[in-house]
């Protein structure tokens, strides 16, 4: 029922459970229940870094009913502009942060006779929530889980311990095993949605083959865990308030206006909400459209971007703000 | 403070009526002297001047046990007024536990819950029920959870899912509704339940609060306003039934409008729920008759400019054809043609 929606929290436990991933624990500051989640959902982890505001989005990791605390797993990536580096490397246990309350753009489908999850790397986090809320409302699901090395990895000894060989399968790029998607995908019962989450590579490939093998397009879902791209230094006009703020190589549009003053709407910061949806009044150039929410007939016009993850290929872009 | 509930009906002899405190409290939907069509949301925090319908995020209020007593009678007649599918039960109990923590917060007299871990009780005072469950195992309750939460607050509870940049109207209990019906809606998208308002789709409203709806986030909830008018306090006035009330527009003269004519509003709440991540609407519906609502002068000047005002396509759709001439013609003995003040509030 609070309304006052950003939560303060404090690190209770910070653990190494992979190579280069690092599990965190929060629980509210002031004491007090955090709001229930569904599987799937991810919050924004404010963190102060010396001068730097760093806002990135993180999936819910820990039991959904766990009203005590949140989870996240972080993975350390390289050449990190500062969030992961900062989790991995300065933040300590009892630190303050704020987190914003959950939010979920990769639900799974309450109807789903069977749920099929496929995992690359970190981006099996999501899955550990869902697959618990799952377990508890007695859904039929199987987890395919790709791993660099069994070190690499985190969890996979934990959840197949929990749900079975049977229901949760390791393959181990180190080990030349690989998830034969085509043959998994060929042979499921009307009504079985899949879900994807990893690089945009495998998340390509394994919904290719799913619609290959004559999959709907409604029982098709994953999440990429992007983040805003590098690119050319340029310039943001604001049309309505009349100011020209400069977007640096390691910033996006979006992060630029927050730490210029101008406060623009956003959920996921990845792409995919349409939160930060912003009408683009001209451009000197391209629009570099990263985002995962456009139509592409929205992208062709340029009169939209997406400020949390697209770039332009110019010198300065005029929005609507 | 605790509430004195009214021993009223809302249908038959229609003993309907506001105390002169609930009178003040009630949701006035006009904030200037004319009304345009929008799906304008504002956050649903608490407002209003003390005891006003907006200051709790779930109101309860004096009508309390005759509302329940009307849907009992209702659902009794025709129970397909409940609805829910089957993949609608994690947001059945996410309904259940928020009804029941915001009445017991917003309530303390009237209301308890007690939770420890999943085994919880529910003492609902002025309905005489004291109930221990066991949260999300249906079988420890003597119905579903959205029913059986929904018997016990008042206004009409849909359940939207969110699938596929959609927003699908899968459960709800509706009885209570302005000229729609449950039957009609299940299954519906957001658009083919939304059709028949005339000019919204023209303006594209309906595309940007379906945007709106998809990113509404947990934690945030959002209101607005609508609003029609009744022929007598009818809070069932359901297509099934039109053959009930329908021919009552016909019975306004000059001399009945002041007791037979109601403004009704509909004090809408949406909110996302947190296991299901489905949205549930609230649809709360607060009648006043002509004789009370002129009781607060601006409110008076206000809705008569308001009425006689109206495009031509909206008094069709709300269909106040028939009474409105008559109801202005009223209305205006109470508007001295002063200017009346912003906002929605009594001055
Ligand atoms: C919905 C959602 C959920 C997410 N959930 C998780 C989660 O559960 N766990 C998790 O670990 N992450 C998750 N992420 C990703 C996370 O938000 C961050 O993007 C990630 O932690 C990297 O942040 P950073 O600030 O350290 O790195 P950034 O600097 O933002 O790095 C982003 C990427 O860009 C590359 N990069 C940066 N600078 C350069 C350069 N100069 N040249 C070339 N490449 C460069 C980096 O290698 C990195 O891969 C999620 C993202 C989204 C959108
Ligand atoms: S904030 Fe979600 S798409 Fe940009």
């Amino acid at each position: 029922m609070t309304i006052n929606t950003e939560m303060k929290v404090r690190v209770t436990e910070i653990r190494q459970v992979a190579d280069k991933v690092k599990r965190f624990r929060f629980e509210r500051a002031g004491g007090g229940p955090m709001p229930v989640f569904s599987g799937g959902a991810h919050v924004i982890v404010s963190m102060r870094d010396g001068k730097a505001l760093r806002r990135n989005p993180y999936s819910l990791m820990s039991s959904p009913e766990d009203t005590k605390g949140y989870e996240i797993s972080v993975l350390r990536v390289e050449n990190s502009r500062g969030g992961s580096a900062f989790l991995h490397e300065k933040l300590k246990e009892g630190d303050e942060l704020v987190l914003s309350q959950p939010v979920n753009l990769f639900p799974f489908d309450q109807r789903g006779k069977k749920h099929i999850m496929m995992a690359g790397g970190i981006g099996i986090t999501p899955f550990i929530a869902m697959m618990e809320q799952m377990e508890r409302g007695g859904k039929a699901f199987e987890l395919y889980y790709a791993v660099r090395t069994r070190s690499h990895g985190a969890y996979w000894k934990e959840l197949q311990q929990r749900y079975g060989a049977h229901r949760v399968k390791i393959y181990c790029d180190a080990e030349k095993l690989f998830i034969p998607v085509g043959k998994i995908l060929a042979n499921q019962p009307l009504g079985t949605h899949l879900y994807v989450c990893g690089p945009a590579g495998m998340i390509n490939g394994v919904l290719g083959k799913a619609s290959e093998l004559g999959w709907p397009r409604q029982n098709l879902h994953a999440e990429e865990f992007l983040a805003p791209p590098p690119g050319k230094a340029f310039q943001v006009r604001l049309a309505k308030s009349n100011r020209a703020i400069d977007v640096a190589p390691h910033q996006s549009i979006l992060e630029a206006l927050e730490a210029n003053g101008v406060d623009a709407p956003y959920l996921c910061r990845g792409g995919a909400c349409g939160q930060c949806e912003t009408g683009v009044v001209s451009c000197d150039g391209g629009l570099e459209h990263n985002d995962h929410f456009l139509e592409p007939d929205e992208k062709a016009s340029g009169k939209k971007i997406m400020i949390c993850v697209s770039r332009i290929t110019g010198n300065a872009v005029t929005l609507d703000l | 403070m605790n509430i004195t509930f009214r021993n009223e009906t809302f249908r038959d002899d229609y003993t309907f009526r506001n105390s002169p405190g609930a009178i003040r409290r009630f949701p006035f939907p006009f904030h200037e002297d004319k009304y345009m069509y929008s799906v304008n949301m504002e956050p649903h925090v608490p407002a209003g001047p003390d005891g006003h319908a907006y200051n709790k995020p779930i109101d309860v209020d004096e009508h309390y046990l005759a509302e329940m007593d009307d849907r009992a009678k209702v659902l009794k007649e025709d129970p397909l007024r409940y609805q829910a599918l089957p993949h609608m039960m994690a947001a059945q109990w996410d309904t259940l536990e928020l009804l029941m923590e915001a009445q017991a917060a917003g309530y303390p007299g009237h209301f308890t819950l007690e939770k420890n871990g999943d085994q919880w009780r529910w003492i609902n005072r002025p309905m005489g029920i004291d109930q221990a469950f066991t949260f999300g195992d249906a079988s420890t309750l003597p119905m579903e959870p959205l029913e059986f939460i929904t018997r016990q607050a008042q206004g009409d509870f849909v359940i939207v899912d969110q699938r596929d940049g959609q927003l699908w109207c899968d459960a709800g209990m509706v009885t209570t509704q302005a000229d729609w019906s449950l039957d009609f809606d299940i299954g519906m998208n957001f658009h083919e339940w939304h059709g028949p308002v005339p000019l919204a789709h023209e303006i594209g409203v309906f595309d940007r609060a379906l945007k709106f709806l998809l990113n509404l986030q947990q934690g945030k909830p959002v209101r607005r306003l609508n609003w029609t008018m009744t022929i007598n306090p009818r809070l069932d006035t359901s297509p099934e039934n039109y053959h009930k009330w329908g021919p009552d527009r016909a019975t306004v003269t000059p001399e009945n409008v002041g007791d037979k004519v109601h403004l009704r509003c509909e004090l809408q709440s949406l909110w996302r729920l947190p296991r299901s991540n489905a949205i549930l609407f609230v649809i709360r519906c607060y009648l006043i008759k002509m004789e009370e609502l002129v009781t607060v002068p601006k409110w008076a000047r206000r809705f008569h400019r308001v009425l006689r005002g109206l495009p031509p396509e909206l008094v069709d759709y709300k269909g106040l054809t028939r009474y409105r001439p008559t109801t202005v013609e009223w209305l205006s003995k109470f508007d001295d043609g002063l200017p009346t003040s912003p906002g929605i509030y009594p001055e």
